[in-house]
């Protein structure tokens, strides 16, 4: 029998404040017995000789302030991992939803993690071939990067991370698992992604932490740590090609916000606390290869941009961190095309390692400079356009208005279901390329 | 100490491997250098030799093209009443004895100081000489001096690591220090798998030989991150001190600032701009105000040249990181998205991007590469600008009513900007261009111009000097023609001339 402290001082939203007890540490784990025998777990976020603040992550509704027992556990929160975890559903602090009872474990993982140390890490160079040639051409994805898609509410990224799953052909590996983390989630998204994982057969190979937008928002901090902990054990313990896919990051950095709140720090940039990077980059550092272990980690977060605005500190702190972006612009949702990419604003800043002879094709690297490039030309052409009205342009750069609208069709606008190799999506590029003069290509 | 890895506390990363698998557990003390490996030592001092602050009293080699000078750690004037004799020594064997009147000190290989204290040196100098870095818009468009300080704002993907990993491979240092603070860790690995592959032009050895890598990845502890800044100074100007020229990667400095503001708010300090603490200045200029080029006590002259990366928030240039920096450096690169947009790397944007250093090294361009560098040089920065002011009125007015004579201006700008700016890092010619090609490569589009322009004064039509490709050409030759292959460019100039003079004789009858 633990010792039980009974009753608290004050309680303020998520956190309730305790008179500090003996023994007690920094960001230990205690657990909240409520008078009906409910468990809740928070853990201390601020300590002083008076006292304690504990963040509850299921939240203080219907705590009573005099009856409510305090336990200390001794330890930071950690979570139980077993091979057993696949196909599971999670909440967001990692107890199971599903009703088929507890993972039967000793293995106990700290949900913090610790930092890979640099030099065990291995650098990502393997190609992941997604059938998407907006991505596979001009943005690859490598295993063991981490790519964010950033999108606006609205338009439709779950149908393009949905179609990466099903079309990148991790899946011919036996070996892959994914781990899928949902924070501030609608339903619908929970349900479409369970639809698609049960219709493509990797139903048993997905872990699922859930933690939907009618949640306590307070579990969502956790979320992400805990998923990861899990990714990081099927990768570097028992050797697995593990995709993770957190959606939605905005929903973790706003209630990351709340708190940070609440415990009355000293805000940064749009309230968001000043540790916002630091506390993305202990979750998007999570991803990788070590080069002594045959598992790794690919991660794909999803950001909604609030107001479409890339340099909203979410969006922006996570491109500095993230090696590269995939962008979905409005403009081109609204044309109708489907992914509605915006390769402008992409990249991918392993692509330059992941292809060329040895793993794609030897003209990959000029094909995607050259469409980077014209397609920017393309951007000031149409500005120009407005301007003095198409007719008044130049053959050339009429010539690139049609470049312009032969590419977003044909190349951008694939649908759901078409899937592309390399070679068919290099040569696509190359036919597009054509309607262009000779003279203009000065990367190819 | 050279070519290994070390976090932000000065922990060598392979050491905490061993100990403590891949990942980084906490509370794990190890010391920087390997106190137990031998090294061979050679005495340089005799004995009763007087001696002062820094005198070298012998050297081992270090790495084997690299020589480790063992300095007086102590501030006094003494007399040598030991010296070691040639042999094999571990770092913490006494390997020379001093007395100053009565008292005795030992010395030793190790040295131990405050990161945060600025290492003393007998006198400071001017600037003189251009840190060559073999990238065209830097050395010939913005260099910076051995000692100088610059700064490379940028927002996310404008390729400021990229850029900073070309300077640390071909900058003409003899170390370079590269601190990664608070970035990506597959950076880092990026730079450990792919430096010890590459071969330093000067020395021939790889380049891993020469550098000292300082590893602060963004999830590893906030107070390192704040520490390895100036962990990696204090390093450089140990090496400084022994005679040699260092050139700093800090990238990036914002996220030490961050850091500083993070530390800064837990403390529950006063902010003042955008949360960051009142004394961000004061800091930064303490850390730029650490580079420069220096004779140390025992007379060597040395350099500290620190190349800060800045990761503005936003991409916007006014936030309080860059906007403090730009007061303490005298080299400004800024990165431009529309630039990387177009896939132009580097996207330094020639039209916001300064270097102060231009007038202090004229007489050393002058000496060493051309008279005529600095005046030529002009020229191509007066095109640009014109270029600039030509593309305003064509945004309004449409290309086509420009005269030809703006027209040949838009024309070879398109040259500059392509054939001579843009430089890949991934071609194995274009990687690294030196100075005299560099100058060739600029004479050779000044040649262009100026004979285009003769032609389209007599009132021969730009579209028919268009139509020769000659342009298209120049652009290619960055490609083509490698580095010792110099006079090619005489070629291509002679082939200018013969084409445009065909040119000339073909309208003689029209006009």
């Amino acid at each position: 029998m633990k010792v039980q402290y009974l009753g608290l001082e004050h309680i303020n939203g998520p956190l309730v404040y305790l008179k500090t007890p003996e023994n007690i540490s920094y960001n230990e784990q205690v657990e909240l017995i409520l008078k009906s025998g409910e468990r809740r777990i928070g853990n201390v976020i601020t300590l002083n000789e008076d006292v304690t603040v504990i963040q509850v992550y299921e939240g203080s509704d219907g705590i009573d302030i005099n009856g409510v027992k305090t336990e200390l556990s001794g330890k930071e929160l950690q979570i139980k991992l077993s091979q057993d975890c696949l196909g599971r559903v999670f909440n967001g602090i990692g107890r199971p939803i599903d009703g088929l009872g507890e993972i039967q474990s000793d293995l106990e993982r700290d949900i913090n993690g610790v930092a890979m140390n640099p030099i065990a890490r291995k650098y990502p160079r393997n190609f992941i071939e997604t059938g998407i040639s907006a991505i596979d051409g001009l943005m690859t994805l490598i295993r063991g990067q981490k790519l964010p898609i950033f999108s606006g509410s609205g338009i439709n990224h779950n149908d393009l991370t949905e179609q990466i799953i099903r079309q990148a052909n991790i899946k011919d590996d036996s070996n892959f698992a994914i781990v899928f983390g949902l924070m501030g989630a609608e339903y619908e998204t929970a349900e479409f992604f369970k639809k698609s994982f049960k219709e493509n057969g990797v139903l048993s190979k997905v872990v699922t932490f859930q933690n939907l937008s009618n949640d306590p928002s307070i579990e969502r901090i956790l979320t992400p740590k805990v998923a990861l902990t899990c990714a990081e054990y099927l990768a570097f313990d028992l050797d697995m090609q593990v995709l993770v896919i957190l959606t939605d990051m905005t929903a973790y950095a706003e209630s990351l916000r709340e708190i940070s709140t609440l415990k009355g720090e000293i805000p940064s940039r749009k309230g968001y606390p000043g540790y916002l990077y630091s506390d993305l980059a202990s979750i998007y550092e999570r991803a990788g290869i070590l080069k002594d272990k045959k598992g790794s980690i690919t991660q794909i977060p999803i950001i909604t941009m609030p107001n479409d605005d890339i340099s909203h500190p979410i969006p922006d702190l996570t491109g500095y961190i993230t090696e590269g972006q995939i962008v979905l612009g409005r403009e081109l949702y609204q044309k109708g095309i489907t992914p509605p990419i915006n390769i402008l604003d992409s990249l991918s800043r392993l692509m330059k390692d992941g292809i060329g002879e040895e793993y794609t094709r030897k003209d990959h690297r000029s094909i995607s400079d050259q469409i980077f490039s014209s397609y920017a030309r393309v951007q000031d052409v149409r500005a120009l356009a407005k301007v003095l009205g198409e007719s008044d342009l130049s053959d050339t750069d009429k010539k690139y208005l049609a470049f312009g609208e032969a590419f977003e069709q044909r190349f951008l606008n694939q649908g759901k279901f078409e899937s592309r190799n390399i070679i068919q999506t290099l040569d696509l590029a190359l036919e597009v390329l054509r309607i262009l003069p000779e003279e203009e290509l000065d990367k190819i | 100490m050279i070519g290994n890895v070390f976090d932000g506390i000065e922990r060598p990363l392979s050491k905490l491997q061993e100990y403590s698998g891949d990942f980084l557990k906490k509370g794990c003390n190890i010391d920087a250098i390997d106190l137990e490996k031998k090294w061979h030592f050679i005495p340089s001092v005799n004995l009763g030799e007087k001696i002062s602050r820094n005198t070298i009293v012998g050297t081992v080699k270090e790495s084997e093209f690299f020589d480790h000078k063992i300095m007086n750690p102590n501030h006094i004037e003494a007399e040598v009443i030991y010296i070691a004799p040639e042999g094999e020594y571990t770092a913490k064997d006494t390997i020379a004895k001093i007395r100053d009147n009565e008292k005795e000190y030992n010395i030793t290989m190790v040295q131990k100081w405050p990161v945060r204290i600025q290492r003393p040196y007998k006198e400071r100098l001017t600037v003189r000489e251009p840190l060559i870095t073999g990238q065209r818009v830097i050395d010939t468009m913005f260099p910076i001096a051995k000692g100088g300080t610059a700064m490379i704002p940028g927002g996310f993907g404008t390729g400021k690591t990229m850029l900073q990993h070309q300077m640390a491979k071909w900058s003409d240092a003899d170390i370079i220090v590269y601190i990664g603070c608070g970035e990506r860790g597959n950076e880092m690995t990026e730079v450990l798998e792919e430096f010890p592959k590459l071969i330093d032009p000067k020395t021939n050895r790889p380049l891993m030989e020469r550098t000292i890598l300082i590893a602060n990845t963004s999830n590893m502890p906030v107070a390192a991150r704040e520490t390895s800044i100036y962990t990696g100074i204090t390093i450089a100007e140990y090496y400084r001190d022994m005679g040699y020229h260092v050139a700093i990667m800090a990238d990036s400095t914002s996220r030490w600032a961050e850091a500083l503001r993070e530390i800064s708010g837990r403390l529950e300090e006063m902010p003042a701009e955008e949360g960051y603490p009142s004394y961000l200045p004061s800091r930064l200029s303490q850390v730029y105000g650490r580079a420069g080029i220096t004779k140390s006590y025992n007379g060597n002259i040395g350099s500290v040249s620190i190349i800060g990366a800045v990761s503005p928030q936003g991409s916007d240039f006014s936030e309080p990181v860059t906007q403090n920096t730009k007061r303490f450096v005298h080299v400004f690169w800024g990165l431009d998205r529309e630039l990387a947009y177009a896939r132009h790397y580097p996207s330094v944007n020639w039209k916001i991007s300064y270097s102060e250093y231009i007038d202090t090294l004229q007489d050393w361009y002058e000496k060493n590469v051309d008279e005529h560098f600095v005046d030529d040089r002009l020229e191509i920065v007066k095109l640009l600008q014109e270029e600039n002011e030509l593309q305003e009125i064509a945004k309004v007015v449409g290309q086509d009513v420009l005269s030809d004579m703006k027209k040949l201006v838009l024309e070879t700008c398109k040259s500059i900007r392509l054939g001579f700016l843009q430089q890949s890092a991934l071609s194995d010619i274009d990687t690294y261009v030196p100075l005299k090609k560099q100058y060739r490569m600029l004479k050779s589009i000044l040649n262009l111009y100026t004979e285009s322009a003769k032609l389209v004064e007599k009132g021969i039509p730009i579209s028919k000097i268009k139509a020769l490709g000659l342009f298209e050409a120049y652009i290619k030759l960055k490609f083509n023609v490698k580095n010792e292959e110099i006079f090619k460019f005489d070629e291509f100039d002679q082939n200018v001339l013969e084409k445009l003079k065909q040119l000339d004789e073909e309208y003689k009858d029209y006009m």
